[in-house]
């Protein structure tokens, strides 16, 4: 009977495991490193693919559809579509690098706290994560953006302040786990100090889930700061924001779709690349 | 009955921890909104006026006299004035919240309509590459930004294809675009689910017995699987209010709509707090009070869970 259990399970094991490697090389995963590598690039040496500064138009060029020259056409004042992309995305991977750091760090900080200290504070502090939830983060960043003002810095604050509650969630839950485990009591039992045995034990063990949100926070935040981007509370005009650039765009709709189109549709291949790579990072972790 | 009083008691804790934080961070914004607004020498106001009016908006009593007076007046309705003009916040409100109310109640019926679709089809269809492209879809509406997804709409279905107008159009004409770039993003999440829970009802026994009887796999899904995979779905359509209410705003404001959006984008442009938080602070009620309704609906759907309700 037990012989015959191992088999079936190992039966149904196999094919698994075939199946995570042929998914660690699904093409389409191949394309999403491929796409995020590129963005990174771009936004790291963006003077390696563009030659023209982003900012300063050619006035005998505006509005041209794309070409070879211009493979995302030019804008209203003759600026190369792509060279602004290609600078833009500075702007929104700094961005989404700092927001996805505060969610990180002040939502693990909450969490570790929660988890650990007394059911009090633990009360206090899941109570304020519920208040966090409650408010659609669209709506929360935009009352945090009204307070700081506009900005790229206060725009990524304000996105990673509405991640903080997922993130102590998260954390909380993934340490109550682990605090219980043997190894963690033992060390507290051989005589480890809290926050020793907290910063050894306890932290490097709970990490794995949320390393895999911050990679999928990643992109959403990206979503995020070029919506708010869009309704014109983060960079002024002549920065190449991508969500300011398809606002602008929005003047010449009828005439130049790509205006709008081509900066949008970076932003669906960068989001739907982080997403799919953070979902093969988590998939690992768990295996 | 204890249950139901247990998460009305935490629903009205959260809400009352959303009023404080929201009053804490109007403070923080400080009387200083005001003098701003009014120490503009333009103005030509005196320092007595500024005084008075400092004054009118309640600036100079003690701290925890106003946030009692502003819980007391929140409670019986008065949500404060606008900064901007001196507006009455609800008023603002009240003339916004309808249109809007509409586009979202129809963005959430249809995406809840377009998940199933893509869940049940993507579970009824014969071929492995249309049901891996049925079940891609929905990650690629969520790396879709709203905004964006708006003006393809419009590029395509008004501008290029002459589907439907945007300019002038009618009471239903128009609502049409604003729909469908609320309910495909907001689709995304609850077809993710939907599709995640009739995989595993699937393989539960009784589907294998109903199966074993002769029941056809339509008959199956509709007859068996729907009631029990629904359930995970109706959770996370609770939870996907916050994101409704944000995306109706971005929707608002790409086709130019009157409604909360609006009101919100201006607000901020303007640093105007009050109005700012007035919206936050229902949209937190709409939360609670819908996650609560869904947390009661559970039972209804779900006899597993009626004695276990009944025993909390």
């Amino acid at each position: 009977m037990t012989a015959q259990a191992v088999t079936v399970g190992d039966e149904i094991r196999r094919p698994t495991a075939i199946v995570r490697r042929l998914r660690r090389v699904s093409p389409a995963l191949v394309l999403a490193w491929l796409a995020v590598a590129v963005v990174v690039a771009w936004a790291l040496v963006p003077w390696l693919f563009s030659a023209a500064d982003p900012t300063i138009g050619v006035s005998g060029q505006r509005l041209q559809a794309p070409s070879i020259q211009h493979l995302f056409g030019t804008d209203q004042l003759g600026r190369d579509v792509l060279d602004r992309v290609i600078y833009g995305s500075r702007f929104s991977l700094v961005g989404a690098l700092v927001a996805v750091g505060v969610g990180l760090v002040a939502g693990t900080a909450l969490g570790v706290l929660a988890g650990t200290l007394s059911r009090a504070v633990d009360d206090v502090i899941m109570r304020i994560v519920d208040v966090l939830l409650a408010i659609p983060s669209l709506l929360l960043s935009l009352s945090i953006i009204t307070l700081l003002g506009f900005g790229t810095v206060n725009v990524s604050i304000a996105v990673g302040i509405t991640s903080i509650a997922m993130f102590a969630r998260l954390t909380r839950s993934q340490v109550v786990k682990v605090r219980h485990t043997d190894y963690v009591e033992a060390a507290v039992g051989s005589g480890g100090h809290f926050l020793g045995v907290l910063w050894r034990h306890v932290l490097p063990n709970s990490m794995g889930p949320v390393v895999a949100l911050s990679a999928l926070q990643f992109g959403s935040a990206i979503l995020q700061i070029a919506t708010l981007g869009f309704l014109g509370f983060g960079a002024p005009p002549p920065t190449p924001e991508w969500g300011l650039m398809v606002s602008e765009g929005r003047n010449y709709i009828a005439t130049s779709w790509w205006l709008t189109t081509l900066p949008g549709a970076i932003v669906v291949v960068v989001v739907l690349s982080t997403h799919r790579v953070s979902r093969s990072l988590g998939r690992e972790k768990r295996g | 009955m204890g249950y139901l009083l247990k998460r009305a008691g935490q629903g009205a804790i959260v809400l009352w921890a959303a009023f404080t934080v929201a009053f804490i961070l109007l403070q923080a914004l400080p009387g200083d909104a005001i003098m701003n607004r009014f120490l503009n020498p333009d103005l030509g106001l005196t320092s007595e006026q500024i005084s008075q009016l400092r004054q009118s908006y309640g600036v100079g009593a003690p701290l925890w006299q106003q946030y009692f007076h502003s819980a007391w007046a929140f409670l019986t309705g008065d949500l404060g004035n606008s900064l901007e003009d001196g507006t009455p916040v609800r008023l603002l409100i009240e003339g916004a919240l309808p249109s809007t109310a509409v586009l979202a109640a129809f963005g959430l019926l249809f995406a809840i309509l377009l998940a199933l679709a893509v869940a049940f089809l993507s579970a009824l269809a014969p071929f492995a590459w249309l049901r891996n492209l049925l079940q891609s879809l929905p990650s690629l509406f969520i790396a879709v930004p709203v905004f964006w997804l708006g003006i393809m709409l419009i590029q395509i279905l008004s501008f290029k294809l002459r589907l439907v107008s945007i300019i002038n159009p009618g009471p239903v004409e128009g609502l049409v675009l604003p729909v469908a770039t609320l309910a495909i993003p907001l689709s995304a999440p609850l077809a993710q689910v939907l599709v995640r829970s009739i995989d595993e009802t699937l393989l539960s026994p009784f589907i294998t017995v109903a199966a074993a009887k002769g029941a056809s796999r339509v008959r199956l899904l509709v007859h068996e699987v729907a009631r029990n995979a629904v359930l995970p779905a109706v959770t996370v359509a609770g939870l996907l209010f916050g994101e409704l209410i944000g995306s109706a705003i971005v929707t608002e404001t790409v086709y130019g709509r009157v409604g909360l959006g609006r009101i919100t984008e201006a607000a901020v442009k303007a640093q105007d707090a009050p109005v700012v938080e007035a919206v936050v602070l229902i949209s937190a009620i709409v939360f609670v009070v819908v996650n609560l309704i869904v947390d009661l609906l559970y039972p209804l759907l779900d006899a597993r869970l009626r004695t276990r309700a009944a025993a909390i």
